[in-house]
């Protein structure tokens, strides 16, 4: 196991502890902060890199768009060896893995030319990928891309999570879901929702039904759905190939 | 002919009994038959479902005069420039190779109710268990003065997609500079209720590209309608000084149009214009009267739960056609009630679960480039009407992005609910 794995790990492992636990422990990796204030301390990273309407590689690759970008993919940048190599493991860079690497790069990729001590207090962290994220996928996007994800939408009771539904009464209920979404998981302009993670699916909806998310159909859609109902599509759509 | 208890005991049962009653054969003839008329939202739908979701034990008889399906929805879309005619046809031919419908290609001319059959134009005789009528819409004749269907070639109603939709842009495109679009807009209820003020959108971002001084004016017996103030805000960001909005108390009643001499009597006065573009008043589609189901108005009333007519149990009526409640008549909603009319039918032929009935619909409309808006809600069946329980609508001020969102949005729906559909 790399270096780089087990910090996503532990990042992922404290997310999840987090999550059935929500009033305990530090700041979690995967909670969104103040964008303001992650614009303020991104004075630090300016010295190397850009964000923002037309920013382009310096000493360091743009940023923009960074969450979900596989390591050392941005066109026309020189990458060390290290960051390459990490990318070709299957280093995306997302909430947790940007933690990770700010806290202390050279941690989580070996030789990288990331000349940074790292930022050890985990709010800041906090801070500067909530800043980064604005320039990446927007919380509006469905199914969210992991960086978008927000602790918020994990604060969900065990016990809706723990239902298991019955995917003939969800393959009915798809109906609705099928008028827009493709069940051959085609993602255009309607994002695809098949064989997406029953638990994952099951927080998104009910963060839609709780208003937590925007999106006004959606909102709508799971709104009126109760519990059995979205276990019930959860199911079948994580079985839908 | 009414509904009988046993019936509507039937549509509420609960899906346990459903699930181990025996399975139901057709009267007489081997597996029940299913006879569906008109390919469009609801019915290509319905049909899909049905033959999907029954594995076979339905034998699904699908009747449309027309080979290629060009939707209605999105037909601005293609007057504005931003599709092409092509992208918007379909065929049936997946419908029939993988899901095992036998698509009939004919007009049906006549329903027998007491024999339960449906008859074609071509002479044939087909017999059913169950009906689905999902025909869209016909025209009210005499709505319009001086217009009758004779005329459509003069004066465009383009309310059926297609040809008409072809013939439409082609006569704007032909606009001399500074010309008049006069639109006389429907009153309600009719197919699609933003989308005669979605075309006048689409028609000036036209005209504003190729023939800037032109005007349009719309002549309208409503007094408000759908996603108005959404329109006419971007109406006067995109289009300023473009369109005139004329509602009748304003101006008077249309008295006539005069399809050879291109005017409009309006109010006493006469206006001439270059394209005319008449949306007469609507009805259910002409086979629904036939079947003896429409009501005085000229729509087909429905039982909300299953769809069924409330003159025959054996019928069911979708979309544009149904006469059901809150609902606008929409593709998405033609789609959205085949689903529930489909397990409400499979239920009642095969013994499948039949599961509670819920509707929605969303309509998206574009106003100039990436400029989308749109409006839902979700419904549910009382015993009186499909009730509207929740809704949304785009609001003014939206920023560009979430506006392009949206329109980008609406292109995946269209590949979505064509999917749905056709297969």
């Amino acid at each position: 196991m790399s270096v780089w794995t087990a910090r996503i790990i532990k990042a992922v492992s404290l997310a999840v502890m987090l999550a059935v636990s929500p009033a305990s422990g530090p700041v979690a990796a995967s909670e969104i902060g103040d964008a303001k204030t992650g614009a303020r301390l991104f004075q630090v990273c300016k010295a190397c890199h850009r964000v923002g309407k037309e920013a382009r590689n310096a000493v360091g690759p743009h940023l923009n768009g960074v969450f979900g970008r596989v390591a050392g993919s941005v066109e026309a940048f020189r990458y060390s060896e290290g960051l390459i190599r990490a990318g070709a493991d299957g280093l995306i860079w997302t909430a947790d893995s940007l933690d990770a690497y700010l806290e202390n790069p050279k941690s989580l990729v070996s030789r990288t030319r990331m000349n940074f001590i790292g930022m050890p207090s985990a709010e800041d962290r906090s801070h500067v990928i909530a800043y980064l994220r604005d320039f990446s996928d927007k919380p509006s996007d469905i199914p969210e891309a992991e960086p978008t994800s927000t602790a918020t939408d994990h604060a969900l009771d065990p016990a809706i999570l723990a239902i298991v539904g019955d995917p003939d009464y969800g393959e009915y209920l798809s109906g609705e879901c099928l008028t827009c979404h493709q069940a051959g998981g085609l993602d255009e302009g309607i994002p695809a929702i098949t064989g997406w993670p029953r638990e994952d699916f099951v927080v998104a909806m009910h963060a839609y039904k709780k208003e937590i998310r925007a999106h006004p159909v959606m909102r709508m859609m799971a709104g009126r759905l109760s519990d059995e109902e979205i276990a019930g599509l959860a199911a079948y759509f994580e079985g839908l190939e | 002919m009414s509904l009988s208890r046993r019936s509507i005991l039937k549509g509420a049962a609960t899906t346990a009994a459903l699930s181990v009653a025996p399975m139901i054969m057709g009267a007489s003839h081997g597996k029940p038959k299913v006879v569906v008329v008109g390919g469009g939202a609801g019915g290509a739908t319905v049909a899909r479902y049905l033959a999907k979701d029954s594995k076979g034990a339905l034998d699904v008889t699908l009747i449309e005069p027309t080979r290629t399906y060009f939707s209605c929805f999105f037909s601005n879309l293609y007057l504005g420039g931003f599709r092409t005619l092509e992208s918007l046809g379909h065929t049936y031919g997946k419908l029939a190779s993988e899901y095992g419908i036998n698509v009939v290609h004919d007009w049906a001319v006549g329903v027998d109710r007491d024999k339960k059959t449906v008859s074609l134009a071509g002479g044939a005789s087909l017999p059913y268990d169950r009906l689905v009528l999902s025909p869209g819409i016909d025209f009210v004749d005499g709505s319009v003065p001086g217009w009758d269907l004779s005329h459509q070639n003069r004066m465009p109603h383009a309310y059926k997609g297609g040809s008409q939709t072809e013939l439409l842009k082609a006569q704007v495109e032909a606009m001399r500079p500074g010309g008049v679009f006069a639109m006389v807009a429907p009153p309600n209820p009719y197919r699609c209720p933003p989308g005669p003020y979605e075309r006048v959108s689409m028609v000036a971002h036209m005209l504003k590209e190729n023939n800037p001084k032109a005007k349009i004016l719309i002549f309208d017996p409503k007094k408000k309608f759908s996603k108005q103030g959404l329109f006419q805000a971007g109406w006067e960001n995109s289009y300023p000084g473009m369109i005139d909005w004329l509602d009748s108390e304003f101006t008077g009643a249309l008295e006539e149009v005069r399809p050879h001499s291109m005017e409009l009597v309006v109010g006493g006065e006469v206006t001439k214009a270059d394209v005319v573009n008449v949306i007469p008043a609507m009805k259910a589609g002409r086979i629904a009267e036939l079947a003896a189901i429409t009501n005085d108005k000229g729509w087909a009333p429905v039982v909300p739960a299953t769809l069924q007519s409330r003159e025959d149990e054996n019928i069911h009526v979708l979309g544009d056609s149904a006469h059901q409640g809150d609902m606008p008549k929409s593709g998405f909603s033609a789609n959205s009630q085949a689903k529930v009319a489909a397990n409400a039918i499979r239920g009642a032929l095969t013994g499948s679960k039949v599961f509670p009935a819920k509707f929605a619909n969303t309509c998206w409309s574009l106003i100039g480039t990436n400029n989308g808006v749109k409006v839902g809600a979700a419904y549910e069946a009382t015993a009186e009407k499909i009730a509207k329980t929740s809704g949304f609508i785009s609001q003014n001020g939206e920023d560009a992005a979430l506006r392009k969102q949206t329109y980008e949005e609406s292109i995946g729906w269209y590949a979505g609910i064509s999917k749905d559909m056709f297969g």
